[in-house]
């Protein structure tokens, strides 16, 4: 898949909307929960 | 206590098992499990995430819409699988009574809840561009959105018990009756006439996909995997601290640290 050039790869053949919308709530909901778990370790480990 | 710890390591021959099943003995293998399972799913993401957008090729019906499914498919996936683990922790614990289990299972929910979540929304978004829609009450959509509130279910209600032992039994009865949802979630573009297609992959025929799509879609499977693995290892650690708190064995800990 050659997509040219980074304005193509964006616009994702007219569905970058769709596509990056999906793929950064993914980014999103991974990190987040991340973040919850570095947060309750540390409460966790602060209050052992 | 001296002699406990001794016993505890001392009987080699013992069931193995069996003595990881205490707290206090998964709680360092967990430790040690999180890095290399948390390794294995950046190394399946890398190139499943190359493989689903420079190497698969571009759909002829659905153009470049299509490739939300290297994300959709594996979330959904894991909001099925870990729904099914979690009720098995949970079952294991009502039949057991082993303390790690109702742990377990609490550390799996939220994984799960999340997974569910991200497979309706990129659902969502996959859909207002193919069917004109971002929702519809089909038997796929709703019993998937019955999972996530079953999810949510499990951890509100395991929350609002203060006695965990009782909230681990509570939640597992609601554990164990929501797994007939999965079933219902999984046949449903069978049993019924719904607007969302079919299975793209099965075990009993062909796959109905390009090869590259397909192996970029099991290694973004796999990732999901082996990262819900690591968050749930995570996760049981400090379930594990916040309940055994006041144990001799946490003390020791912390004087160590």
């Amino acid at each position: 898949m050659n997509w040219g050039s980074f304005g193509n790869f964006v616009h994702m053949g007219g569905y970058g909307f769709y596509v990056w919308g999906s793929y950064l709530m993914g980014v999103v909901c991974i990190a987040g929960e991340l973040i919850l778990l570095a947060r309750r370790a540390r409460l966790a480990e602060r209050r052992a | 206590m001296a002699i406990d710890s001794y016993r505890l390591d001392g009987e080699a021959g013992g069931n193995w098992l069996l003595r990881l099943a205490a707290p206090q003995a998964f709680f360092p293998v967990a430790g040690k499990m999180i890095p290399w399972f948390a390794a294995l799913a950046v190394l399946f993401a890398l190139p499943g995430l190359y493989l689903s957008f420079f190497v698969a090729p571009t759909d002829f019906q659905q153009g470049e819409a299509y490739r939300v499914i290297f994300l959709h498919v594996p979330a959904a996936w894991m909001s099925m699988f870990l729904y099914v683990i979690m009720a098995c922790w949970a079952a294991l614990g009502l039949i057991l009574n082993t303390r790690l289990s109702g742990m377990m299972a609490s550390a799996v929910a939220p994984t799960g809840a999340m997974f569910t979540f991200l497979a309706l929304w990129t659902g969502a978004l996959w859909g207002k561009p193919t069917w004109g829609t971002w929702w519809v009450w089909d038997a796929r959509l709703t019993s998937e959105l019955i999972l996530l509130f079953l999810y949510f279910g499990f951890i509100a209600l395991t929350n609002a018990i203060d006695d965990p032992r009782r909230a681990d039994r509570a939640g597992a009865v609601l554990a164990i009756v929501g797994v007939v949802n999965i079933p219902i979630i999984y046949f449903s573009v069978k049993w019924w006439n719904t607007l969302h297609q079919g299975a793209s992959v099965s075990l009993t025929r062909a796959p109905s996909m390009a090869a590259t799509m397909l192996v970029g879609m099991l290694l973004m499977a796999l990732a999901a995997w082996m990262y819900s693995i690591a968050a749930a290892l995570w996760r049981v650690r400090s379930i594990i601290l916040e309940r055994e708190r006041d144990a001799q064995w946490v003390r020791e800990l912390r004087g160590v640290q």
